[in-house]
């Protein structure tokens, strides 16, 4: 049997631990965006309206964050986590919720950088409609968040995107333990070097339509809403 | 009757604005009171725009005072303006208006019906679902209208309303405008149309290079222009 034949095999058959790595895969990824767009589109917003002494060096800072080598950050969580590192005692190295912080830590500048811009070009053009109507720092950064949701999207799919890519952080908090942190990436990793080829492409196969579907499933929400509210 | 405006007078005492070394008004002095519509006119780059701006409260004077009803800073809740180009929120035509209306604390449930009554004011009665930017531009004119008329204002500033708009569009706003003032809301306006000066204004301020050259009574300002400026730009003159 080629190796291609065995893979689809594998990805048709549905596999109980092929399924298991996935929905892993998927929960870790999809949480560290939902935790990082609450942190970084507030904090994108924040940056975009106001203005201070350092504000130019800040978002020069973040845009560099966007890329942030993913082992690096996981070597920063692994030692803050590790049982002598100070949050050490809640004991969540080589678990999932390590794997949600680290990739949280890599999305966040993405989603907050991206979403910095977009606001900002929307302040930009309600600046002054929104002064006229007397609306308050508050409900600025509310209506501009709710007003440009559609373009954020975009923001998220590239946090998205990172996330579900990178192999480096996770493999590293993670550990890859069969059956519990074992996801796409680190089991792809781990296969391709022990020569189990038709496993790792299955796999590849899987990660690369689960990205295509879910931004395809974000571009035809983002078309609809903009239909619907110009 | 309405209750009296809280803004008014708006008064200006040496006001002067400046963005870098250009003065975009220079030393100007005005009040605005009660009555029939105030209609400045003069050339591009004379200060109209900006000295709207300044009057609803959006641009700080670099010298001088300004007071609404002799304070010297007062949130623009009954103040409302039109700006020339006027942004679109990214929400339908009705929502555009919800936002007005709770932004000057109308309760959710009798947005809807409000909202659908000022459509119906400003002609626009049938596109509330309309996405805001599709509009076509008189009708993103007309929405903005009354979006301002949401905010229930004593004191509404209008940034050259009709400027390309046809003459049928230009009606409608023209009898909005109307409509209003007879309300008893104060309206103040610019325009480069000296003949809608005439319709509609009760008094003319008259600006030139950021300048207030003349101000008067419409009547008195067209028959007889007591500055040389007025008189040239009355007659058609190119004023540099």
């Amino acid at each position: 049997m080629t190796g291609d034949a065995s893979a689809l095999h594998l990805v048709l058959s549905g596999d109980p631990e092929l399924f298991a790595i996935v929905r892993l895969s998927l929960l870790v990824s999809l949480t560290a965006v939902l935790v990082a767009a609450l942190i970084g589109i507030p904090f994108g917003a924040f940056l975009a309206l106001t203005r201070f002494p350092g504000r130019e060096a800040v978002i020069v800072v973040l845009n560099a964050m966007m890329g942030l080598p993913p082992v690096v950050v996981g070597l920063a969580i692994y030692l803050l986590l590790s049982r002598s590192g100070p949050l050490g005692p809640l004991g969540l190295l080589f678990t999932p919720q390590a794997m949600v912080i680290a990739q949280t830590v890599l999305v966040a500048p993405i989603i907050a950088a991206l979403s910095r811009q977009t606001i900002e070009d929307l302040w930009v053009e309600y600046r002054d409609e929104l002064a006229a109507m007397n609306i308050g720092p508050l409900g600025r950064i509310a209506t501009l968040v709710w007003d440009a949701r559609f373009s954020l999207v975009t923001a998220l799919l590239a946090g998205f995107g990172r996330a579900a890519a990178e192999v480096g952080a996770i493999i590293i908090v993670g550990g890859n333990i069969q059956g519990f942190t074992r996801t796409m990436t680190t089991a792809i990793a781990l296969e391709t070097s022990k020569g189990d080829l038709p496993l790792a492409i299955g796999l590849g196969i899987v990660l690369i339509s689960i990205v295509i579907i879910i931004n395809t499933l974000a571009w035809g929400a983002r078309r609809a809403g903009e239909r619907y509210a110009g | 009757m309405r209750p009296p405006p809280v803004d008014l007078p708006i008064m200006l005492v040496d006001v002067t604005v400046a963005a870098g070394a250009v003065t975009v008004l220079d030393h100007v002095t005005l009040t605005i009171g009660t009555g029939d519509p105030t209609v400045l006119i003069g050339p591009n780059g004379a200060g109209k725009t900006t000295l709207l701006r300044v009057v609803m409260g959006l641009v700080p004077v670099s010298h001088g005072l300004i007071t609404w009803s002799g304070r010297e800073s007062l949130p623009p809740t009954r103040r409302a303006i039109l700006f020339q180009r006027p942004a679109m929120l990214r929400r339908s035509t009705a929502g555009n208006v919800r936002y007005a209306l709770a932004a000057t604390g109308v309760p959710r449930a009798a947005r809807q019906n409000r909202a659908a009554e000022l459509l119906a004011d400003v002609g626009l009665k049938g596109l509330d679902r309309r996405p805001a930017r599709r509009l076509s531009g008189g009708e993103q004119q007309r929405l903005a209208l009354a979006r301002a008329l949401a905010r229930n204002p004593d004191v509404l500033f209008l940034d050259e309303p009709t400027a390309s708009l046809d003459p049928a569009a230009t009606k409608s706003i023209e009898d909005t405008v109307r409509a209003i003032s007879a309300r008893g809301v104060k309206v103040v306006m610019s325009t480069h149309d000296l003949g809608q000066a005439k319709r509609l204004g009760g008094d003319i301020v008259f600006l030139h290079r950021g300048r207030l050259v003349e101000t008067g009574p419409t009547a008195d300002f067209f028959a007889a222009p007591r500055s040389d400026e007025a008189r040239r730009f009355i007659d058609g003159e190119l004023l540099l």
